[in-house]
Formats: structure tokens, sequence, C-alpha cells
């Protein structure tokens, strides 16, 4: 009998490969003719590759995504005078910055954010077509779409961080760079000019959620992988015929920690905890300068953050003393 | 399961490079320096404060001499700064500057040594205007460098040259990225590994934004100084241009931003250390002698001497700090050279900006064309010039920041223009001796609120 003790499926069933349901007859056929079999795949997830629908909303995304990726690369590529090794070399540094604060929410020159307002905007186009292409596939394998809610809530902190806050802010630089190192600049400098974001309670939710879901995710797979040896992992069957996999289970955390989630209920709370995540955490964002200008005195005015002593004794702003020199 | 174990190896040692290549290696010591539990902690590289002991080394000073017979002016030709000294003193001090700046070329990197009075290397003219910078520095920023004939370290030549022509850390202005057609690729100032910023992205010259000028150390602060919105302007672009010059900071001191700040909110002062505020006086400190020392050097230096863009090497915090938290350790070398405690004596000359009755520069508020009150001591000078010199022109350029749109800020420089004609003309200058110039953009500014790029100047011609 094979079991799930190993990181990797150590046995894999190899039978004829499955082509999917019937498509309704508005959808473009499947691509590929025939799917391959390939066991390295096999052993991380299933070994059946394909076949992959893509139809008309899938290649309108790749095609978008595809322009904004390239824009994005080009620029950094020129900002180091077209050559390839210190493209590879500085990489982490390239960068495709936001219009300067004096644009407004106008249009850039390319050469000075141009070209970060029309990657943006087919970067988003891009995503909110794939958006389309998730809720369309779900119905139509006649599924439910929690998968393209989740998708959704990202979408919704991404969305703030380069379009909703930026308008409201009134400037598009505000917005976040396309780079790897830029961004998180970004992301310190967002912190420093709003007076720490740590004090931002929907930031500290977003933390929550974030960890939490790891946790649950950890403790729901270490919980189905335990019990694969009675049959755990066809978790599906088990929520309607709870078997000795399942019983054995909800027993450990009634004895680990007195309540337990029932094999339905775990999916729920993992998914919750993983879509508030960045839902939280965009209102987070868009509240930051919009709202709320530092959120350290925020915090001290809510009475959040605690009063330290002053061990350095008493520290004024010099600039606020008369006479000082300069 | 051999396959599997040797992927897991392969991982291990992959994961293995990765963490030593981007870390420094264990053990580092950690200074506990503010309340606990507060994180406010110095972490030091004992490896890396190793190194750089020998560089922080103080020079022991020679006996002092005898502060008896004539005086050094009456004696030797041309003695333009330290002339009160007694000869024996003034020779003693001579001597010591040598082995701060010069130990290998001796005596003739500055002097003709058939000549010792003659001004004709710019070593010499340099040197003295750097004495007088010493003086002043000692006399005038005890707030930075400690009063030195108390128990404060103070500063000599010593504390940058450490023994070389030119001190080892100091900043020109970097050549602006060639954009070409200017049509895609633009760096913005930034976004490439600079070692002014400590290989950063962020934005890598601090220097010109910052510490080119006396004022503008003022446009740093750009946290908000309020809970709720209350009309406080500062960019994302801007905050990142502080950070770097706070990355320069720390990196020039071998310091951590608890250094100076409660990290949980930088810009509060009352959670502070006592070394925020002498940064403080140190940022400002440092603008004023670019602006009044070394800037004014221009015509000195010769050309080799210069950056690339032909302005002079200035200072930063690394030219006196050079990775230590005080300059050689906070050695007090400057105590045993009293003469250079002394404010300085003699009025600037005519080099500094400021005083130059032939120019002024005149700095107007975001988005306003009026003249400030402030400025009208400057231009009350230039119209002394112009009614003592009937034949004379006076030139008026607006300049403006390159964020923005172009039109507008040419409209606005010319109305700061107009308001600068129409003072002159209040003052009695005819306006047929004013010249109206183009308005001119300056090189694009990191943080688009470049307090330096909303200017006037005003040359008499």
């Amino acid at each position: 009998m094979a079991e799930y003790l190993n990181l990797f499926t150590t046995v894999q069933v190899v039978g004829p490969a499955h082509r999917g349901v019937p498509l309704p007859g508005r959808d473009s056929p499947r691509t590929g003719r025939k799917p391959a079999l390939w066991h390295l795949a096999g052993r991380l997830g299933n070994a059946q590759l394909g076949p992959i629908y893509l139809g008309p909303l899938g290649i309108a995304s790749l095609v978008f995504g595809m322009l904004s990726i390239n824009i994005m690369g080009l620029n950094m590529l020129a900002s180091v005078d077209w050559n390839p090794i210190q493209f590879v070399r500085q990489f982490f540094w390239l960068s495709l910055d936001p219009p300067s604060p004096g644009y407004g929410l106008t249009l850039a020159p390319l050469n000075d954010g141009g070209w970060w307002q029309i990657a943006g905007l087919f970067l988003t186009t891009s995503i909110l077509l794939w958006w389309a292409r998730m809720y369309t596939r779900a119905r139509a394998l006649g599924m439910g779409t929690h998968v393209a809610w989740s998708f959704a809530a990202a979408i919704w902190l991404f969305l703030v961080l380069g379009l909703i806050r930026p308008v409201l802010m009134g400037t598009w630089s505000e917005a976040v760079p396309f780079g790897i190192f830029s961004h998180l600049d970004w992301t310190a400098a967002f912190s420093l000019r709003y007076g720490n974001l740590f004090y931002n309670p929907f930031h500290a939710l977003s933390i929550a959620f974030l960890y939490g879901a790891t946790l649950l995710f950890a403790m729901h797979g270490a919980t189905i992988l335990a019990v694969s040896r009675f049959g755990g992992e066809r978790e599906i069957e088990q929520i309607t015929d709870r078997g000795t996999a399942s019983e054995r289970a909800a027993l450990f955390w009634r004895w680990t920690m007195g309540f337990n989630a029932t094999m339905e209920s775990i999916h729920r709370w993992a998914w919750w905890f993983a879509v508030l995540c960045p839902l939280v955490g965009g209102i987070g964002i868009l509240l930051t300068g919009t709202v709320v200008d530092n959120w350290y005195l925020w915090a001290v005015k809510h009475g959040v953050a605690p009063p330290y002593p002053a061990v350095f004794g008493d520290m004024v702003d010099p600039s606020t003393l008369q006479g000082v020199k300069p | 399961m051999s396959n599997t174990r040797r992927f897991a190896a392969l991982a291990g040692v992959l994961g293995l490079v990765l963490a030593l290549s981007a870390c420094e290696r264990p053990p580092v010591d950690s200074v506990q320096r503010g309340y606990r539990g507060t994180g406010m902690v110095q972490v030091y590289n004992p490896r890396t404060v190793e190194a750089q002991i020998p560089v922080n080394q103080p020079l022991a000073a020679a006996p002092a001499a005898a502060d008896a017979g004539p005086r050094a002016r009456d004696v030797f030709k041309n003695v333009q700064v330290l002339g009160d000294l007694s000869v024996g003193a003034f020779t003693r001090h001579m001597v010591a500057v040598t082995a701060w700046v010069s130990p290998v070329e001796g005596c003739a990197y500055c002097h003709n040594v058939e000549e010792m009075s003659d001004d004709s290397k710019y070593t010499k003219v340099v040197a003295r205007r750097m004495l007088q910078m010493t003086q002043d520095i000692n006399a005038n920023w005890q707030t930075h460098v400690g009063n030195a004939s108390v128990a404060g370290a103070g500063v000599t030549c010593y504390t940058c040259h450490r023994g070389q022509n030119i001190p080892s850390q100091v900043w020109t202005k970097g050549v602006p990225q060639d954009k070409r057609s200017d049509f895609i690729g633009n760096l913005n100032q930034s976004n490439a590994p600079a070692k002014s910023v400590a290989y950063a992205s962020l934005p890598n010259d601090p220097f010109s934004a910052y510490l080119a000028n006396k004022g503008s150390a003022g446009a740093i602060k750009v946290g908000a100084q309020t809970a709720l919105p209350t009309g406080h302007v500062a960019s994302i672009q801007a905050t990142e241009a502080t950070y770097g010059l706070m990355m320069h900071m720390s990196d020039s001191l071998g310091v951590n931003c608890t250094y100076c700040h409660n990290t949980r909110n930088f810009g509060a002062w009352d959670q502070s250390t006592p070394q925020r505020t002498t940064a403080w006086h140190g940022l400002r400190m440092v603008g004023s002698l670019n602006e009044g020392y070394l800037d004014p050097l221009a015509n000195v230096f010769p050309a080799y001497r210069k950056g690339p863009l032909g302005d002079v090497a200035k200072v930063n915090c690394a030219t006196c700090h050079q990775g230590a938290f005080k300059p050689l350790y906070g050695a007090a070398m400057a105590k045993d050279y009293p003469e250079l405690l002394k404010p300085v004596a003699a009025v600037l000359p005519a080099a500094a900006p400021a005083s130059d009755p032939l120019r002024a520069v005149l700095f107007f508020d975001v988005g306003s064309p009026a003249l400030k009150g402030d400025q009208l001591p400057s231009l009350a000078r230039v119209i002394e010039s112009l009614k003592g010199a009937p034949t004379t022109q006076a030139v008026i350029s607006g300049y403006h920041s390159a964020a923005g749109t172009l039109a507008q800020n040419q409209e606005l420089a010319k109305k700061r223009a107009f308001a600068v004609r129409d003072a002159l003309a209040a003052g009695g200058v005819a306006p047929t001796r004013v010249v109206l110039e183009k308005p001119q953009q300056t090189e694009a500014n990191v943080s688009g609120e470049d307090p330096n790029a909303r200017r006037v100047e005003v040359t008499v011609r």
C-alpha cells in the first residue's frame, strides 16, 4: 500500500490521460492534441501536463501581459545602455519608476513615467482578463468560483497600490515602481513617510491573516498526510462519509487543543484567512496618506503605542529652538 | 531514495552559498543603547571594526613652541592666516600641516621653495582657505565638533586628510545619465548599485540635493508631523532621497539607524538620541562648508582636481568620519593647536557667493513668484554695485526644476524674473539696464521639491 510519508509522491499511478469534460459549442477547442505524462512533474503533483485551455480571454491576457513585461524589460535594458551583461548584473537594482510628483495625474512624458503608465495599464488589463478567464473556466466546469474570488482579493491590493490610492492622492508618483529592489525601497519609504506602517491596524490584521493562513495550511497539510495511511487524503469523501481517518484526525486535535475543524470547514477557515490577508491589507494602504498621515502618532492618540521612559533626557527638534545656529 | 538525498544535499549547499554571499558572517556584537525592548541596539561586526582601527589613529603632537619673540606676519612675507603666532609656533604649525596633508611631498607641495611667500601654487591658496575653514569649524560649529578648548575633539587638517593630499572620501557631482534621445531607459538618478547610498537602489546623489548649500538640509524632513493629514507635502520620491542620505550617514559612521533614531517613528525627536542633534548640526555644517569654502575655490583648483562636471571636490559625512562614529574615535588632536580654535579673524573673501556684490541668487517658495524679504539684502548689494558702475547691466536668469509641466514652470520662472526686475526698478535701476534671459531648467532633481531649483540669479556685467 502506497503511503504519503515523503516530501515527494513515491508511487505514481499511470493510466490513460484524461482529456477533460466535453466543452459547450461556443468554447474554443483545447490547445494540444495529446496530453503528456511527465514523471518528474508527477513527483510534485500530477504527471499529466495539458491539455491547456487558452481561449480569447487567455490569449488577450497573455498579449497584454507580455507587452507590459516587455516595456518594463526594455526600459531596464535601455537604462544600462542595452548591455545584456550589465542587465543581468544589475537586474535587481533596475526599475521602471512612476512619474515624478510634479505631473500629478496627467500623462507624463514617456521617459519620465509615461512608460510606467502604459506598462501599468497593460498589466492591469492582463490581470483583469486573466481573472475573467478564471471565472468563466470555473463556470464551464460547473464549479464554484472560489478561486476567482480569492484571486480578486489579490487584485484588490494590486489596484489599491497602483491605481485607487494614487488617484485619491492626486499623483501617480505615490504608486509602486516596477523593479526588485526599487519596490522594496518604495515599501520602506512608504512606511517612513507615513509614520511606520506597523501601527496601521489593518496592516496588523493583514499580518495576522498571513501568518494565520500559513499556520492553518501547515496544520491541515500535516493532518491529512498523517492520516493518509487510513485513506485520509480522500478528503471530499470523508466530508460526507466520515471514516476512521477523519475520526482519528478530529480526535487528535480535540486531544491536543480541545477543538477541531471538520473535513469541510477547515477549507473555509484557510480560504477566508488567505483572502482576508490582501483584503484588509488593501484597506490599510488605502487609508494611508488619504485618511491618516502618521500611523505612529495616530496610535499614540488612540493609546495603542506605549510611551517609554525618556532615557536620553529631554530631546527637542533643534529647528524649533530660537537662536540655534544656524 | 538516494536521488532524494542528493536533491536535498544540493538544495542545502545552494542555500548555504546564498546565506554566505548575502550576509555578514556571525558572530557580531550588539550593544543596547536605549530603553529595553525598544530595539535601540547597535550592531558591530568586530572584523569590520578591527579593519577601521588603523585608519582612525591620531598623530602625536610636537611639543608646544614658546609664544615669545616677533610675530610671524612681521617676519615672513604674505602671511594672511596665523600671522599673530610667534615664529616658533608658526613654524611648528607648518611642520604639522606637512605631516597631516603632504608627508611625502613636504613643503614643496604648497610652497615655491625658492620663495616661500609666493602664491603661485594653487595648493597654497587652497591650504590657506582650508586653515580658515578649520578655524571656522572649531569656533562656530562646536554644536557638531565640540569645544576643543574644553574637552571636545574639534578638527584639524588631519581629521579629513589623514596624511593624504586629498581626503580619501570626497564627492563631486556625478555625470548625469546619458539618456540619448530621452525616449526610454530613465534611471531616475537611482536604480543602480551606488556606493554613495551603500548599494541600495535609492536616489544616489543625496549630496547635491542636501549637502551642497547651507539651506538645503531643511528639505531632509519628510515624515508627517501630525496623525491626520494637515497639508504636509512630501512625496515618496523625496522620502527615498532622504533615505539615501541616511544610508550614506549610517555607512560613513559605521552605525545603525538606531544610533540616532528610535525606529518606531524616525521623525520623533522626543525619542531620539543626543547624537541626532549632533548630526542635525553636522548636516548644516557640511552644507555651509561646501557653499562657503569649497565651491568658491572653483577658480583656484586646476581642472584635473575637479569632478567631471567641473565642480570642486566637496565634503560629506564620510570625509571626516571614515567609518567611525567620531573621526579618529574622538581623539582630541585640535587642543594641541590652539591657533586652529580661534574664530576666523579676517572677513570672508569676496569669492563667497553670499557676499559677492556682483551676483545675487534669490530663492523663492514653492509655486510662488513673490520675492521674499530675507532675499532683499543680497539684491541691495547688487543694486549698489549697479549704481556705482553706470555702464554695467544686470542680467536676470530664472531657473526652475525639471519636475512638473514645462509650460507652467517657465511661466513661473518668468514671473519670478519680473518680480526681481521690478525690485531692481524700485531700487532705482533703469529698466534699460536690465536684461532678461530665457528661463533655464536645472538638472532633473530627485525630489521634485528642490529648493535650489526655485531661484533667480542676477549678475552684473
